[in-house]
C-alpha cells in the first residue's frame, strides 16, 4: 500500500510529455486522474521510475461536435461524459456507461484516456468505444496516429500504445439516433464487470461487444452474424460466449462468465431491438 | 425536566469527527518520532533458515532492522493454551501469511517500507495448513509438533442426545459454514509507543486502554504508574481491536532500545491478513422433531478454526455452544466444540464472538423443520418459542436468559411486513416467468449484552466483568464523567451524558464525558460484548446519583435544611414545599469547593461508581428479511429489510438505530459478499478491498427498524446493550430469504456467501434434479 520510490514531472503541453517519455523510456508511465495507475503501485505491482503527470493538460479536456463524429479529449473525466449533453444526444451509450465506472470518487478523477490505455479487461469503456467503433487518436515522436479501437486493445493492460505515446483523443461515431444497450454485472456497485455488454444497433442487427470475457474487448462475432441471419435474439444470444477465453476468479468461474454473457447480450438485444 | 433516557439526541461527538478534527493514532506527530514496519511472512508455514537484513539496513534514514533474535526482550504474545505461545516476531517458524518476522525502523513509513522490501528471507516450506478439513486428516502437518495435535481445545458433548434423536418422530442434518469474515474497521491497527525515563506512554487503537496497560504491564514487567495507555478516536473495532497484537510490546521495546518514540500503522493489505479474522466455524447440526414442527433434541458439534495460534479463538465456540438453543425450549441439547489450527491469519471475536455463529445455526435448524415438516416458518417458531413467563430461564449449559419475550417482537414484525400479502405475491411471482423469484426469510434471535458478570470474564482472562464511572461536578456547575468502557465510534459521549443529564436533572450540554487514557480515568474493562451501556451505563447512573447525593447535602447546607428535605428539579434545589426558596447548580458547585461556606462538609464533589452486573442480559428481536432472485443469473437483490428489535430501554433512538443498521449491515455482508479465502497453498486470496467484496451504502436497502422493550432486570436502567445484534440477526435472515426463495425447487441449504454463481448453480442442480 506504499508506492516504491518514483520520479514526478508535470508537462505543461503533450510535446513535452511525448519528449519525456522518449527521454526516459521505458521506466516511465504517464499519469491522468492516477485511478488505476495508483493502486497497483501502491501494491508495487508497477514500479514506474518516472510519473509523468498529465492530469492539468486542459487542452485534452473537451467533448466536441467534429461533424460526423464527437471528439473527446482524453482527459475529460468520467463525470464529465456522464453528464455531457452532446454525448447524450449523439451517443447516449458512452454517457450511460461512464456512470458505472467505479465511484463518484473515481469518476471525479478518472479520465476516459486513462481508462482505455490502461487496458483493462475488465473495465467498462473499452468495452463501449469497441461496441461504438470508435478511433483513437495518439500522438508520439512521430507525430498522430489513428487507431481503431478494435485494433486499440492487444492484451491484458496492453495496448497498441508506443511506449512514448500520449492517446490525445477519442472520435465518437455519431449513433443518436440508434437503440443501445449497457449490461454490467457485478456484486459491489463499485466493482469491475464480471462480465458486460455494450451493444448498438446497427445496419442488419447490432453491434455487441463483450467486457472481460478475455484478455481484451471482445466483439460477441457470432451472435452479430446470427442476427444479420435473422435470428431471433434468444438465438443469437445463445452463441454470445462463442470465441471468448473468460477467466476464472474469485467472483466467477469461466463457466459461470459465459454463461452470463449469453444472459446479458439477450437482455441487451432484447432492449437494442424490439 | 422531560427524560434524556429516550431522547433522539444528536451525537456530541459528531461535529469533531464529520470536520475532520478527529484525532486518530496515526495523526500523531511526536518529536523525533521513528515509524517502524514490519517484514511479514510471505509463506504459510515454513522454518526460517536465515533472514538477510543487510540491504535494508544500508538504505539512507533508516535506523535499524531488527529480527527476534536481535530483541531478546521482546515477550510472546500469551495464548490460551500454555506453551503454545506465539512469538511477536518469528523465530524459527512461521504458521501465517502476513505473521512479522522482522522489523525496520525508519524516519518515515515510506523509507521502512522500501527497507522492508530489501529484507529477504530464506524459508524452508512446510506443508500449508490452509483448512479444518487438512488440519483434522490422519497424519496431518503439525502446527505445533510438540503439541501433537492440531487441536489446541476441546469440550466433548456433555451427555449423549441420541436417545432424544431416536425417539423423535424425525430427525435431520445440517453442515453449515460460518465462513472466515474479516473485521475490516474503517481505521487499520495502529500504536504510537513513547517510553521515555520516567514512563511508557502508549496510544493505541484500541477497544480498552485499561487492557492495554494491564497486559504491557503484565507483559514488560513495569508497574501500572509506569504506564499510560491512550485510545484516542478510533475508527472502528468490531471485537478484532480487543485482541493482543504484536505491534504493542515491538514498538515499546523498540522505543526503549532507540530513545525515540516508534508508529506503527497498518496499511489495508497488512489489516487483511494481520487483524483477527472472525466466524470461522463448521457446525455439525442434528435435530429431532415431531410432524407438528416441534423440536425435540438438539446435537452440534462446533469445529472452530482458530487461525495459526490459540488465543480469542478458543472462547468462540464456547460461546455458540452456549447460545445453540437460541429462543427455543428444547427438552434435550448436547453441545460440544473444538479450536484447531491452520497456517491462516488468527481469529479472534467479530462483532458478536460466537453467538452470531449460534443464531445462525438454530434460526437455519429452525426453516429446516418448517421445510421438512411444512408447518410455516413463523409457527415452527411460535410453537417452540420460550414463552415470556420462562425468565429467568437457564439453558443446557447453565447460562441464564435474563428476560424475554420472544412473541411480542415478532407480533410487531408481523404487523409491519403484510405476511400473507408477501406470500400471495411470492406465489403470483413463482408462476410468472418473467419476474425474479422472491423469498421471505425470519431470524427470531437472541444474543449476549452486557458482557459480564466477572465470574464469566476472569475465566476469559480479563480483569473482571465489571464497569466503572467517576463523576465530577465542576466549580462552574458542570460535570466530568471518567468512564471506563473505551468507545471506538458507539456515540458513548452522547448515551452516557443521557443517563447522567437524568440522574443529575441537568440538561445534555452541562455534561462531558472522557475515556480512553489510563491516567485521566480510573480502572476500567472496556468496550466489547455489547457491554458499554448495560453494564457502564449503570455505572454512569451510579456515580451520577452519588455525585446528585452530595450535592444535595451541599444545597441542604445551604438552605439550612435536612438532606431528606432538599429536592432537586430541573436544575435547582429546593427545600420540598417551598419551590420559591432553592438554589442552582452553579452556586451549589461553586460552594462544593469554598469550605468557608460548607461547615463541616468536605469540600469538593467526586465520586466513583464500580458496578458488577448480577446477570448477562439477552437482547432479543425478529427481523425479516425479503429477497427478489434473479432467476437466470442467480443474483439476490433485498427488497425489504425489516427488523424489530428487544434491547430493553433503549437509550438514544438515533444511536440505537445506527447500532442496528450497521449490525445489519455487516451481517448482510457476510450472508451475501464477505468471504476471507485462502488458496491451497495457504496464501491470502483476499489480501485488498477489491478482493474482499465490504459492500457500500449503495448495496443496502432501506432499513424498517422498530423497536420493543422489555427491560432486563439486570440493571436499574433496564438496557440490554444493542451493539451486536444486527450482525446476529442479519445473516440467517437472508439465507432463510434465498432458500425461501428457492425451497420450491427443492433448495434446502446454501452456503454464505451467496454469491450470484452458488445460487445460480444451485437452480442449475434443482432444475436438473439433484441439489446443490
Amino acid at each position: 500500500m506504499i508506492p516504491a520510490p518514483f520520479e514526478y514531472a508535470r508537462p505543461r503541453t503533450v510535446e513535452e510529455a511525448v519528449s519525456l517519455l522518449v527521454h526516459h523510456g521505458e521506466g516511465a508511465k504517464l499519469l491522468a486522474g492516477g485511478h488505476s495507475l495508483l493502486p497497483l503501485m501502491k501494491l508495487r505491482v508497477a514500479a514506474p521510475s518516472l510519473l509523468v503527470d498529465i492530469g492539468r493538460l486542459v487542452d485534452l479536456r473537451y467533448v466536441r461536435d467534429a461533424g460526423d463524429h464527437v471528439a473527446v479529449g482524453a482527459l475529460v473525466r468520467h463525470h464529465d461524459l456522464e453528464t455531457s449533453p452532446l454525448l447524450e444526444r449523439e451517443a447516449p451509450l458512452l454517457r450511460y456507461a461512464a456512470g458505472f465506472v467505479g465511484d463518484p470518487q473515481v469518476r471525479h478523477r478518472g479520465t476516459i484516456g486513462g481508462s482505455l490505455a490502461h487496458a483493462d479487461p475488465a473495465a467498462d469503456l473499452p468495452g463501449v468505444v469497441v461496441a461504438l467503433e470508435a478511433t483513437m487518436v495518439v500522438y508520439g515522436p512521430r507525430g498522430e496516429r489513428l487507431i481503431p479501437a478494435r485494433d486499440f486493445f492487444r492484451s491484458t493492460f496492453e495496448s497498441a500504445l508506443a511506449p512514448d505515446e500520449v492517446l490525445v483523443e477519442v472520435r465518437v461515431p455519431k449513433v443518436g439516433g440508434r437503440r443501445w444497450a449497457f449490461q454490467k454485472f457485478n456484486r459491489r456497485s463499485i466493482d469491475w464487470a464480471i462480465v458486460g455488454v455494450a451493444a448498438v444497433e446497427a445496419d442488419g442487427g447490432a453491434s455487441v461487444a463483450l467486457v472481460n470475457m478475455g484478455p481484451i474487448p471482445l466483439r460477441a462475432l457470432e451472435t452479430e452474424a446470427a442476427l444479420r441471419r435473422g435470428a431471433s435474439q434468444a438465438e443469437a444470444a445463445a452463441l454470445a460466449d462463442r470465441g471468448t477465453e473468460p477467466s476464472s476468479d474469485l467472483n466467477a468461474s469461466a463457466e459461470y462468465r459465459r454463461h452470463l454473457a449469453r444472459v446479458l447480450v439477450r437482455r441487451a438485444l432484447e432492449q437494442v431491438r424490439r | 425536566m422531560t427524560s434524556m433516557v429516550g431522547a433522539a439526541v444528536i451525537r456530541k461527538e459528531d461535529p469533531n469527527l464529520l470536520t475532520g478534527r478527529g484525532t486518530y493514532v496515526d495523526n500523531l506527530r511526536l518529536p523525533g518520532m521513528l515509524h517502524m514496519a514490519f517484514v511479514r511472512s510471505a509463506e504459510a508455514h515454513a522454518r526460517i533458515r536465515g533472514i538477510e537484513v543487510g540491504a535494508a539496513a544500508a538504505l539512507p534514514r533508516v535506523h535499524g532492522v531488527f529480527t527476534a533474535r536481535d530483541l531478546p526482550e521482546l515477550p510472546p504474545i500469551p495464548t490460551v493454551v500454555p506453551g503454545l505461545e506465539r512469538p511477536s516476531l518469528a523465530r524459527d517458524r512461521v504458521r501465517f501469511v502476513g505473521e512479522p518476522v522482522a522489523v525496520v525502523v525508519a524516519e518515515d513509513r515510506y523509507v521502512a517500507a522500501d527497507a522492508v522490501a530489501r529484507v529477504t528471507v530464506d524459508y524452508e516450506p512446510l506443508p500449508p495448513v490452509p483448512d479444518l478439513e487438512t488440519a483434522l486428516a490422519e497424519g496431518a502437518p503439525l502446527l505445533f509438533p510438540e503439541h501433537g495435535s492440531n487441536v489446541y481445545a476441546e469440550i466433548p458433548p456433555a451427555g449423549d442426545a441420541e436417545a432424544a434423536l431416536a425417539a423423535a418422530p424425525r430427525r435431520a442434518r445440517l453442515r453449515l459454514v460460518n465462513q472466515r469474515c474479516a473485521p475490516a474497521p474503517m481505521e487499520p491497527f495502529g500504536v504510537v509507543a513513547d517510553w521515555g525515563p520516567k514512563t511508557l506512554t502508549v496510544w493505541a487503537s484500541c477497544q480498552s486502554a485499561h487492557f492495554v496497560r494491564g497486559q504491557l504491564s503484565k507483559l514488560l514487567a513495569v508497574p501500572y504508574g509506569g504506564i499510560r495507555v491512550i485510545a484516542p478516536d478510533v475508527g472502528g473495532g468490531f471485537g478484532a481491536k480487543q485482541s493482543w497484537y504484536p505491534e504493542y510490546v515491538v514498538a515499546a521495546v523498540l522505543s526503549r532500545r532507540l530513545g525515540r518514540p516508534i508508529k506503527a500503522t497498518e496499511t489495508r493489505s497488512e489489516n487483511l491478513v494481520a487483524m483477527t479474522h472472525g466466524r470461522a466455524q463448521v457446525q455439525e447440526v442434528e435435530v429431532g422433531f415431531d410432524d407438528s414442527g416441534r423440536i425435540l433434541a438438539l446435537r452440534v458439534m462446533v469445529t472452530q478454526d482458530a487461525g495459526a495460534y490459540p488465543g480469542d479463538a478458543v472462547g468462540l465456540p464456547m460461546l455458540t455452544m452456549i447460545m445453540s438453543a437460541g429462543c427455543y425450549r428444547i427438552p434435550t441439547v448436547v453441545t460440544g466444540c473444538r479450536a484447531v489450527g491452520t497456517t491462516t491469519t488468527p481469529v479472534g471475536a467479530y462483532r458478536g464472538a460466537g453467538r452470531p455463529e449460534a443464531a445462525y445455526l438454530i434460526e437455519r435448524v429452525i426453516d429446516l423443520v418448517s421445510d421438512e415438516t411444512g408447518v410455516d416458518p413463523i409457527e415452527v417458531r411460535r410453537r417452540n418459542f420460550l414463552p415470556a413467563d420462562a425468565f429467568p430461564h437457564t439453558t443446557h449449559l447453565g447460562f441464564v436468559y435474563d428476560s424475554g419475550d420472544y412473541g411480542k417482537a415478532l407480533r410487531r414484525l408481523l404487523e409491519m411486513i403484510d405476511y400473507e400479502g408477501l406470500r400471495r405475491e411470492q406465489a403470483a411471482r413463482r408462476e410468472d416467468p418473467t419476474r425474479p423469484l422472491m423469498g421471505i426469510g425470519f431470524s427470531t434471535f437472541v444474543e449476549m449484552g452486557g458482557v459480564g458478570p466477572s465470574a464469566m470474564m476472569e475465566g476469559l482472562g480479563m480483569l473482571g466483568g465489571w464497569e466503572s464511572a467517576r463523576a465530577r461536578v465542576n466549580p462552574d456547575g458542570t460535570v466530568t464523567l471518567a468512564v471506563g468502557t473505551s468507545p471506538h465510534g458507539q456515540g458513548h459521549e452522547t448515551a452516557f451524558a443521557q443517563i447522567a443529564a437524568d440522574a443529575l436533572s441537568l440538561p445534555l450540554d452541562r455534561i462531558e464525558v472522557v475515556h480512553g487514557d489510563t491516567e485521566v480515568v480510573q480502572e476500567g474493562i472496556g468496550t466489547f460484548g455489547s457491554r458499554s451501556i448495560a453494564v457502564g451505563g449503570e455505572a454512569v447512573r451510579r456515580a451520577s446519583l452519588r455525585a446528585r447525593e452530595k450535592a444535595t447535602r451541599v444545597a441542604a447546607h445551604l438552605l439550612e435544611a435536612a438532606p431528606e428535605d432538599v429536592e432537586l428539579e430541573d436544575g435547582r434545589f429546593f427545600v420540598r414545599g417551598s419551590p420559591d426558596r432553592g438554589i442552582g447548580w452553579e452556586e451549589v458547585a461553586n460552594k462544593a469547593y469554598r469550605p468557608t461556606q460548607l461547615g463541616d462538609l468536605e469540600p469538593g464533589i467526586e465520586v466513583a461508581a464500580f458496578y458488577e452486573p448480577g446477570l448477562t442480559t439477552c437482547p432479543s428481536g425478529a427481523h425479516c428479511c425479503v429477497v427478489g432472485v434473479d432467476r437466470e443469473t442467480g443474483r439476490v437483490t433485498i427488497e425489504r429489510y425489516v427488523g424489530v428489535d428487544d434491547c430493553g430501554t433503549v437509550i438514544n433512538p438515533l444511536t440505537a438505530r445506527g447500532q442496528v443498521m450497521g449490525g445489519v449491515a455487516q451481517g448482510i455482508a457476510q450472508a451475501l459478499y464477505e468471504e476471507v479465502s485462502y488458496g491451497e497453498s495457504g496464501q491470502p486470496l483476499t489480501s485488498t478491498l477489491a478482493e474482499y467484496l465490504v459492500p457500500s451504502a449503495a448495496e443496502m436497502p432501506r432499513f424498517e427498524l422498530e423497536h420493543v422493550e422489555t427491560p432486563t432486570p439486570a440493571n436499574s436502567l433496564g438496557a440490554k446493550g444493542l451493539g451486536e445484534s444486527g450482525a446476529t440477526a442479519a445473516p440467517q435472515a437472508v439465507v432463510n430469504a434465498v432458500i425461501d426463495a428457492l425451497s420450491h425447487l427443492g433448495v434446502r441449504e446454501l452456503q454464505m456467501p451467496l454469491t450470484p454463481e452458488r445460487v445460480w448453480r444451485a437452480i442449475q442442480a434443482a432444475a436438473n434434479g439433484g441439489v446443490a
